[in-house]
């Protein structure tokens, strides 16, 4: 009997080409998803060496970064975005690379789409010139984030040259309470683990804190993995995945059969990793981040802390560094922070769910009087359901934006960003410094948490909020 | 690419942790569709004020670190987006190696691609050139080091000697300077055999 194997080892021993002596092992590559900003050099690179995409069909493109979110038809007004999206359709068609271009109903963050259309499946190896390629490890795929080089390689040769990381697993006992959402959790986690704590580790999300979390939470959780610095957060495929793919249009013809070998997947009970972290999801309140990392997080109700509370130096400068930028005092209550802009969007939170959540909690309400705040759905198709189910009335009528599909103001390629000193409660991935727009004070919240800040003027603990 | 033997250089000391690719090379440059050209745009945000002019108190605007070729840096160096104009930004301002106790993943590959290598040193070993690179500057020098590839050591004229790991497979291609995709393209055999395994067409079929 061959040894207990970990979901990790199965995708990976199945995906491994060669390991030819003195070189990295060659790893088969499914899904090959491709945007604007970190794919025109490499299409560049195979014209200049005479290369061709040698698998087009498991290769899926679509501008996402750059693009404007507000009105479709007017001309992209940035001629360097422009040029830039003008480039990816125009190798799309030199290649014949399948684009989901703007003006195409499907259009969308590829972390968000890929998925929504099936293109993303259980135990598929799945890379993307984007750090956030975790994502798709929610439905049980190894999804990792790659450079352009490796970009290039992977559309010349179908493969990667990687060394197999090491196993973390992340185990979630117990639920999450009334209130506490995906991503109050994995913040929670990037707390504890620290930006760094996952290098070299690919995480595996287990337990019944998981096992309860529907897709979508599956997907943000999955999505920030690389903020604990894991290249890959992967969860175990189960009913919730399988209903989840069924009769998405890239979903396999025969799913009996597809789903009879992903049931195959999920590690083995005696399986081992190389790491265990053990997390309690009732432990898990509602976070705000403080300060230019995702792990620099607390509580809704808790206070900003003090830089000389940490032992490290590293991280005693790192905080004292991060509230200068960030304009705060230690010891200031979270939730006397007044915030000037809401964005509720981002690959990790700007699925339906997401949206729903976030209307919930604005229903009947107002947003703050000094408070701008927008909604940018994650696809055409995000949007459209939203717009069926009324979400987009709930939202106009309390006073958002509610925009067209892309990346937007979690990173600010395109026109929205935030000005020098403007404080956002952001539903995205990184408070770096300068992340939504030079000198902009980004705070991570989930969904609910920015809409109820939107209407407060400042964050609140959404546990007691006043839903109509 | 450049192939990387041995470097020698002056340092520039960059006393942060986490240093995310978002400082290396900040988002509004990342809309041009070339490699090359982005060294004017490193740690855009940290080297200039708003009014254009250099940062004098950033560390790279010092005078000691005028012509660095070797980055000093500290933990989780290059976290964040997978962005690889940051090593193209990092490269093309003249930087052919970087030090640091840890790297993050992704940079830590993209590094590999652009003839640059990235140095994991011990956070003491870290300490000790740190406080080396600040008794330069405070002498109103440069501190000099020498990065061998071929050795995998890093040293000075001070008798700080040291030596890192680095995968044989990335070490070789950098030696040599290969082209990994021919490299790669070598095995196409055993890619083809793997899709047919897997119940994949043939390639242009």
């Amino acid at each position: 009997m061959s040894a207990p194997r970990t979901l990790l080892d199965k995708i990976w021993d199945d995906h491994v080409v060669c390991e030819p002596s003195g070189e990295l092992p060659l790893l088969y590559i499914d899904r090959h998803l491709v945007h604007e900003v970190t794919s025109p050099q490499a299409f560049e690179g195979l014209r200049l060496a005479g290369r061709r995409v040698r698998r087009p069909e498991a290769t899926f493109a679509t501008p996402d970064h750059n693009v404007p979110t507000s009105d479709r038809r007017l001309p992209i007004a940035d001629p360097v975005s422009k040029q830039q999206i003008d480039t990816l359709r125009a190798n799309c068609r030199e290649f014949g690379v399948r684009l989901f271009d703007l003006g195409d109903a499907d259009q969308g963050i590829v972390h968000v789409i890929g998925p929504e259309l099936g293109i993303t499946q259980p135990g598929m190896t799945v890379v993307c010139g984007d750090s956030h390629t975790a994502t798709h490890g929610a439905l049980g795929a190894l999804a990792f984030g790659i450079g352009t080089s490796e970009v290039e390689h992977v559309l010349a040769t179908q493969t990667l040259r990687q060394a197999k990381p090491r196993s973390l697993e992340v185990r979630v006992n117990g639920r999450l309470l009334p209130g506490v959402t995906a991503k109050d959790l994995v913040l929670h986690i990037i707390g504890r683990l620290s930006t760094e704590g996952g290098s070299g580790f690919v995480i595996e999300y287990t337990g019944e804190g998981i096992r309860g979390l529907g897709m979508a939470e599956r997907m943000t959780v999955c999505n920030m993995s690389i903020e604990a610095g894991a290249r890959a957060g992967m969860i175990a495929p189960d009913v919730t995945t399988f209903d989840y793919i069924r009769g998405r249009d890239f979903a396999p013809r025969d799913f009996d059969r597809a789903v009879a070998a992903w049931e195959k997947l999920p590690s083995d009970p005696n399986a081992t990793y190389d790491r265990v972290e053990i997390f309690a999801a009732d432990a898990v309140v509602p976070q705000v981040t403080w300060g230019t990392n995702p792990a620099q997080v607390v509580g809704v109700d808790a206070r900003v802390p003090d830089p000389d509370a940490f032992a490290d130096p590293n991280e005693r400068s790192s905080a004292a560094r991060a509230l200068d930028y960030m304009g705060l005092a230690g010891g200031t209550p979270i939730a006397e922070i007044a915030i000037d802009r809401v964005f509720i969007g981002s690959c990790t939170n700007s699925r339906i769910e997401d949206l729903r959540a976030a209307a919930r909690v604005v229903q009947g309400h107002r947003v703050a009087g000094t408070v701008r705040a927008m909604v940018v759905p994650g696809s055409g198709r995000v949007k459209r359901q939203a717009e069926e189910e009324g979400l987009d009335r709930v939202f106009r009528e309390a006073g958002f934006d509610w925009r067209e599909a892309g990346c937007s103001m979690c990173l600010g390629m395109n026109p929205d960003t935030l000005a020098p000193g403007e404080r956002c409660a952001s539903t995205s991935n990184r408070n770096f410094e300068g992340r939504q727009g030079k000198g902009g004070r980004t705070h991570l919240v989930s969904p609910a948490m920015a809409a109820a800040a939107a209407v407060r003027g400042h964050f609140v603990d959404i546990r007691d909020w006043d839903y109509r | 690419m450049e192939p990387f033997t041995t470097h020698q250089g002056t340092v520039a000391a960059l006393d942060r942790a986490n240093v995310d690719t978002d400082q290396i090379i900040p988002k509004q440059f990342l809309k041009r569709i070339e490699r090359t050209g982005f060294g004017q745009f490193l740690f855009f945000d940290w080297r200039f004020l708003p009014d254009g002019s250099a940062d004098p108190g950033f560390e790279l605007n010092r005078p000691e670190a005028a012509g660095a070729t070797i980055l000093l840096a500290r933990r989780n160096f290059g976290c964040g987006s997978s962005r690889e104009h940051a090593p193209w930004a990092l490269a093309d301002y003249g930087f052919r190696a970087v030090i640091a106790p840890t790297f993050a993943d992704i940079f830590f590959n993209n590094c590999f691609q652009n003839g640059m290598v990235p140095v994991k040193l011990a956070e003491a070993d870290v300490d000790e050139l740190f406080r080396r690179a600040a008794a330069a500057a405070a002498a109103g020098t440069q501190y000099r080091m020498r990065v061998d590839l071929r050795e995998c050591t890093v040293s000075d004229d001070a008798g700080f000697s040291q030596s890192f790991s680095v995968d044989p497979f990335r070490r070789q291609c950098l030696l040599e300077g290969l082209d990994d995709i021919a490299l790669s393209l070598r095995h196409a055999d055993a890619i083809s055999a793997w899709e047919a395994a897997h119940g994949l067409p043939p390639v242009g079929a």
